[in-house]
C-alpha cells in the first residue's frame, strides 16, 4: 500500500506522547527529519505495520497527554505505525474516551446509568454543569455506568497531561466531584476494594477470600495468603491434567454466555496452528457489574496467577489483559502486579523455573461496551474499530491475530484458583449439578448494603436479597445488567442457577442484581436501558444499528403513556425486538429489547 | 474472450433447501445454493467480487439447530444442514430491516429495493414522522464523484474495496458508531484533502447510490438521467499497456458513465482514474 499522509504535522508535547511509547523514529520514512541516509535508502514499513496493534495504545498516548487527538498526532502516529490515516481516524472516533474535537484537558464523566441514576444522578449532574460551565477548563460528560454502582453516584475525573490524572467520587456531591475535576491530585483517595465486599474476612470465601485481607501490593503477602499455590500444582499435573480437573469441576463461564470452560481450553490447546493466545476480559461494562474491577483491585495476584495457569493448560505464551479504560485503579494495581511476577520469576522466560515462558501485557479499552464482546475485543486490540465479527470461525479456531485464542473472563478465571487447589471434585460439590462452584453477585440499587457478595450456585434471590438489605416496597429486579431482565418482587424464590433462571424465563447474565423499590418511574429506566444500547451499537448492522434507535424512540413516545395509548408502540417494539435478536450479528443487538420487553411482559409496565 | 479459473475441483456437500435435497460444491455459501436453485433471497451488502460483510442482514435464513437466523450470504453450506429460506420468521426479519432501512435513507436509487418492500409489505413509514434519519448533504467537492451519504446503507462494500480487498489506498473508512457512523475519509476532511486516487471502484461497487459520478449525479438533479435511453458497449481502454475492460454508459451520444465488467478475471470491475474518469477527450468533437 502507498499510504498518504496529510500537511498536518504534530506539536513538540504531541510527538513526545507518542515517541515516549514507541521510542523515536530511526528515518524520516517513520516521521523523522529527513537526514542525508533517508535520501539513498528506502524502507518500507513492514515492521511498522506488526506492530498495528499499538494504534490503541498510541492513541491512549496522545489523548492522555493533550486531552485529544489532532489531525496532527494522528497523523504521526499513523506515519511511525504504517496505518492509513483514514482507518486510524475510523478507531479513534469509535472510542468514547477519545476525541477528535479540541476540548478541555480535564474530562468529568458523570455516571447517569440505572443505579446512579436511581441514585440522584440527574440532579447531580445538573448540579456540576452549573458549576462547572463554559470556560471552567472541565468538559463534564454524561457517561455509562462507571463499574462503581456500589457507591453510586459515581463519577471519574481524567486530567490529561505527562502523566495523565485520574481521581473517582464515589458516592459524589456536587462539592465532591468538582473537586476531583479541578484537583485530581489532592481528591481523597477511593476507599479500599474491601469496601466493596459487605462479607469481606468471613471464612468460607472462596474468590473474595484475599479481598480486604491481603495487601494488594505485596507479592509476599500474596503467597503468605495461599498465593502461587494453585500454578505449583498446575505444574504437578500438567496442561493435559490442568485441563481435565477443570473440566471435571463442572465450571463454566461467567461472563454470561455460560460455556463450559473446560471444554474450550481443550479445544484450544488442541489446536495445530500456533501461536495461541490468551486473553483475559476484564472489560466489564455491563451496566451494574462492578465484581472484575474488586476482584482485581483487591487481589490482583490472583488474576496474574489464574492467567499463568489459563496460558499454560492452553499453550500460549503470551496473555493480553484487556481492561476497561474506566478503571485506572485496577490498572495501577495490576501493572504493579504484574511487573513485581516479571521480578520474581512468575512472569517471563522461565516461569518458576519450570522452562515454560509466559508474559502478561494490559490493553487498555477506551470506552466501548461492545469490546466485552470476545471478537470485538480481538478487533480492538489489533487496532481495528472494535466490532464484532461473525461466528464461525470461532475464537478457538481462529482469535486474536488470527490464531486459536481462549478467553475468559476475570471472575471464570479466578475460579481455576481454587479448582486446582482444592481438586475438581470438591469443587464439583459446591452449588447445584448443572452449576457448579461459588458465584459472584454484584447488587446494587435500592439495598442498605449494596456490594459484591459470593455466595454457592443455588442459594435464592430472596436469599441474596436479605443479605444485602432489600429495603421497602421493592418494586422489581433486574438480572444480568441491561441485557438480562427483570424479574417482579414476588418472584424472590428464584434459584440463582443457569438452569433456574432458565426455567424461570430469565437470566443470571453476568450475575448483575439491581433492586428498584416503588420510588424509581419504571418508564424512565426503561428508556435508559434503550438509550443504553442505541448509545453502545457497534453499528454494524441494520437491526442493531436502526433498530435500537426505533426502540428508543418509541419508548420515548410512550413514557407517559399506557393502556391503549401505548399498544401501538408497544406491538412495534417487540415486531422491531424480535428481528434484532433474530437478525443481529452480535450479542449486543440480539439482547438489547429482552430487559424491557421482561419490564412489559412480566412487571406490566405501561399497563 | 473471458476465461475463468477452473480451480481445483471441489467436493460437493449435499443438505436441505426448503425441503429438497440440494448438492453444492464444497466452500459455497448458502446463498450460492440458493441462487442455483432459483431461489430469490435480497441481498444488499453482498456484491459479487468482494467478501460480504453480512451486515445489512436482509438475507437472513433459518438454519434448523441455530438459535438466531443467519445470513446466507456468509454462511457456508454444511452437510447435512436444513435451511429454510421462506419461514415467517426470516421473512418477518427482512421486513423488518428493510423498513429500518428504507425509514432511515433514501432507497430510491437502490435496484430491486421497491419491489422487495413491495414483496415483504414492508411500511416504513409506520414510524411515525420523527423517526431519526441520516439527513446528510450530499458531498460535492471535486468534479469527478458525489458522495451522498444520506444514501448509504452502510454495506462496508466502498471501504473493502478501496482497501484490502482492491484498491489497496484506504482513502476510506467507516468513521463514528451505532447510527452516527458515517464512511468518512481521514479528519473528515474533503476528498480532495484524502488519500483518494479517484479509481472510482467504490462508485463500482456502491449499491444504492450514495457514491456516484458527478456526471451522474448533475444529471439526476437535472431530470435528465434515463437509464432506459441508455447503451452499454464494452471495449477496451486504450491509456495503458494494461487494457483492462471498460463498459461506456451512453445516453444521446454522450458517454455519462464508465463502468468495468466484475467477470473479468484480471480487473474484476477496477479500473484506474484515468479509464473511469478520463473519457472526455473521446466526445471533444472541435
Ligand atoms: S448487533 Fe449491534 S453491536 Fe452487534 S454487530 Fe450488530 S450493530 Fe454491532
Ligand atoms: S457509500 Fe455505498 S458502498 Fe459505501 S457503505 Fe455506503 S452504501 Fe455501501
Ligand atoms: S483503466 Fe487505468 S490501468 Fe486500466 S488500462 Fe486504463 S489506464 Fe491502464
Ligand atoms: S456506576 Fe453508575 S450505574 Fe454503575
Ligand atoms: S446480503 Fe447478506 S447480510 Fe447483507
Amino acid at each position: 500500500m502507498d499510504l498518504h499522509f496529510g500537511d498536518s504535522k504534530p506539536t513538540d508535547e504531541e510527538r513526545a506522547a507518542v515517541d515516549a511509547l514507541l521510542g523515536p523514529p530511526e528515518s524520516s520514512w517513520e516521521g523523522a527529519d529527513r537526514s542525508d541516509a533517508d535520501l539513498r535508502w528506502a524502507r518500507g514499513g513492514r515492521e511498522a505495520r506488526d506492530r498495528r496493534d499499538l494504534l490503541l495504545p498510541g492513541l491512549h498516548a496522545i489523548n492522555d497527554r493533550i486531552g485529544w487527538i489532532s489531525d496532527g498526532a494522528l497523523d504521526y502516529l499513523c506515519r511511525r505505525l504504517t496505518v492509513p490515516p483514514a482507518e486510524a481516524y475510523g478507531v479513534a472516533t469509535f472510542y468514547a474516551m477519545f476525541s477528535v474535537k479540541p476540548r478541555p484537558a480535564t474530562v468529568l464523566q458523570v455516571c447517569t446509568d440505572l443505579a446512579c441514576a436511581a441514585a440522584g444522578a440527574p440532579e447531580l449532574c445538573a448540579g456540576i454543569e452549573a458549576r462547572l460551565g463554559l470556560g471552567s477548563g472541565v468538559t463534564v460528560e454524561r457517561s455509562p455506568c462507571l463499574g462503581l454502582c456500589e457507591r453510586a453516584p459515581a463519577v471519574l475525573a481524567v486530567k490529561a497531561g505527562d502523566p495523565v490524572r485520574t481521581a473517582v467520587s464515589a458516592p459524589a456531591t456536587v462539592e465532591r466531584a468538582v473537586l476531583a475535576a479541578s484537583a485530581p491530585d489532592s481528591a481523597p483517595e477511593e476507599p479500599p476494594a474491601a469496601l466493596a465486599v459487605p462479607q469481606a474476612g468471613q471464612d468460607g470465601l472462596m474468590l473474595l477470600q484475599r479481598v480486604g485481607v491481603v495487601d494488594p501490593a505485596s507479592l509476599d503477602d500474596y503467597r503468605a495468603h495461599g498465593g502461587y499455590t494453585a500454578l505449583r500444582r498446575a505444574f504437578e499435573l500438567g496442561p493435559a491434567g490442568v485441563i481435565r480437573e477443570v473440566t471435571d469441576s463442572g465450571l463454566v463461564g461467567r461472563g454470561g454466555a455460560a460455556f463450559p470452560t473446560g471444554r474450550k481450553w481443550q479445544a484450544t490447546a488442541s489446536q495445530p496452528d500456533r501461536p495461541h493466545y490468551l486473553v483475559c476480559n476484564a472489560d466489564e461494562s455491563e451496566p451494574g457489574t462492578f465484581k472484575d474491577r474488586v476482584l482485581m483491585e483487591g487481589d490482583p495476584y490472583a488474576l496474574v496467577e489464574a492467567m499463568t495457569i489459563a496460558a499454560y493448560a492452553t499453550g500460549a505464551h503470551r496473555g493480553y489483559l484487556y481492561l476497561r479504560g474506566e478503571y485506572p485503579r485496577a490498572l495501577r494495581r495490576l501493572e504493579h502486579a504484574i511487573a513485581q511476577a516479571r521480578a520474581r520469576g512468575l512472569l517471563g522466560d522461565d516461569v518458576l523455573g519450570q522452562g515454560y515462558a509466559f508474559d502478561i501485557e494490559i490493553r487498555r479499552g477506551a470506552g466501548a461496551y461492545i469490546c466485552g464482546e470476545e471478537t470485538a475485543l480481538f478487533n480492538s486490540i489489533e487496532g481495528y474499530r472494535g466490532e464484532p465479527r461473525s461466528k464461525p470461525p470461532f475464537p478457538v479456531e481462529k482469535g486474536l491475530f488470527g490464531k486459536p485464542t481462549v478467553e475468559n473472563n476475570v471472575e471464570t478465571l479466578v475460579n481455576v484458583l481454587p479448582i486446582l487447589t482444592m481438586g475438581a471434585p470438591a469443587y464439583a460439590a459446591i452449588g447445584t449439578q448443572r452449576s457448579t462452584g461459588p458465584k459472584l453477585f454484584c447488587v446494587s440499587g435500592s439495598v442498605e448494603r449494596p456490594g459484591v457478595y459470593e455466595l454457592p450456585f443455588g442459594a435464592t434471590l430472596g436469599e441474596l436479597l436479605t443479605l444485602a438489605g432489600a429495603s421497602e416496597g421493592l418494586r422489581a429486579v433486574l438480572l444480568g445488567g441491561a441485557a438480562g431482565g427483570f424479574v417482579r418482587a414476588d418472584e424472590l424464590d428464584i434459584p440463582l442457577t443457569f438452569e433456574g433462571t432458565r426455567e424461570a424465563g430469565t437470566t443470571l447474565g453476568s450475575g448483575v442484581v439491581m433492586a428498584f423499590d416503588d420510588s424509581v418511574p419504571l418508564p424512565r429506566l426503561l428508556l435508559r436501558i434503550a438509550e443504553f444500547f442505541r448509545d453502545e451499537s457497534c453499528g454494524q448492522c441494520v437491526p442493531c444499528r436502526v433498530g435500537t434507535v426505533r426502540q428508543e424512540e418509541a419508548l420515548h413516545r410512550i413514557v407517559e403513556r399506557a393502556g391503549a395509548d401505548a399498544a401501538g408502540d408497544i406491538t412495534l417494539l417487540r415486531e422491531v425486538g424480535r428481528a434484532m435478536r433474530d437478525a443481529s450479528i452480535c450479542g449486543l443487538g440480539q439482547t438489547a429489547w429482552n430487559a424491557v420487553e421482561s419490564a412489559i411482559d412480566r412487571l406490566g409496565a405501561y399497563e | 474472450m473471458t476465461v475463468t479459473p477452473l480451480g481445483i475441483p471441489r467436493r460437493l456437500l449435499e443438505f436441505t433447501l426448503d425441503g429438497e435435497p440440494v448438492r453444492a460444491p464444497e466452500g459455497s455459501t448458502i446463498l450460492d445454493a440458493c441462487r442455483a436453485a432459483g431461489k430469490d433471497v435480497p441481498t444488499l451488502c453482498e456484491g459479487d467480487t468482494l467478501r460480504p460483510k453480512n451486515a445489512c442482514r436482509v438475507c437472513v435464513v433459518e438454519v434448523e439447530g441455530a438459535r438466531t437466523l443467519v445470513p446466507a450470504c456468509s454462511r457456508k453450506a454444511e452437510a447435512g444442514m436444513e435451511v429454510r429460506t421462506d419461514t415467517e420468521r426470516a421473512r418477518h426479519s427482512r421486513k423488518i430491516v428493510l423498513e429500518l432501512l428504507a425509514s432511515s435513507v433514501d432507497l430510491s436509487t437502490t435496484p430491486k429495493v421497491a419491489a422487495w418492500l413491495k414483496e415483504y409489505e414492508a411500511k416504513p413509514d409506520r414510524f411515525g414522522p420523527d423517526a431519526a434519519r441520516l439527513n446528510e448533504e450530499p458531498k460535492v467537492d471535486n468534479d469527478l464523484y458525489v458522495r451522498d451519504y444520506d444514501k448509504c446503507i452502510l454495506c462496508y462494500k466502498c471501504v473493502d474495496a478501496c482497501g484490502d480487498q482492491w484498491q489497496n489506498t484506504f482513502a476510506i473508512s467507516v468513521a463514528g458508531r451505532g447510527f452516527d457512523a458515517r464512511i468518512a475519509v481521514e479528519h473528515d476532511a474533503p476528498l480532495t484533502d484524502s488519500a483518494c486516487v479517484y479509481c472510482g471502484n467504490c462508485i463500482e461497487v456502491c449499491p444504492t447510490g450514495a457514491l456516484s459520478f458527478k456526471s451522474e449525479f448533475d444529471m439526476r438533479a437535472a431530470g435528465t438521467w434515463e437509464e432506459s435511453r441508455q447503451t452499454e458497449t464494452t471495449t477496451v481502454c486504450a491509456y495503458c499497456g494494461v487494457g483492462c475492460n471498460l463498459t461506456l454508459h451512453v445516453q444521446d451520444n454522450e458517454i455519462v458513465k464508465v463502468t468495468s465488467p466484475h467477470d473479468n478475471p484480471v480487473t474484476h470491475g477496477n479500473l484506474c482514474i484515468k479509464g473511469r474518469f478520463g473519457y472526455q477527450h473521446v466526445q471533444n468533437r472541435d
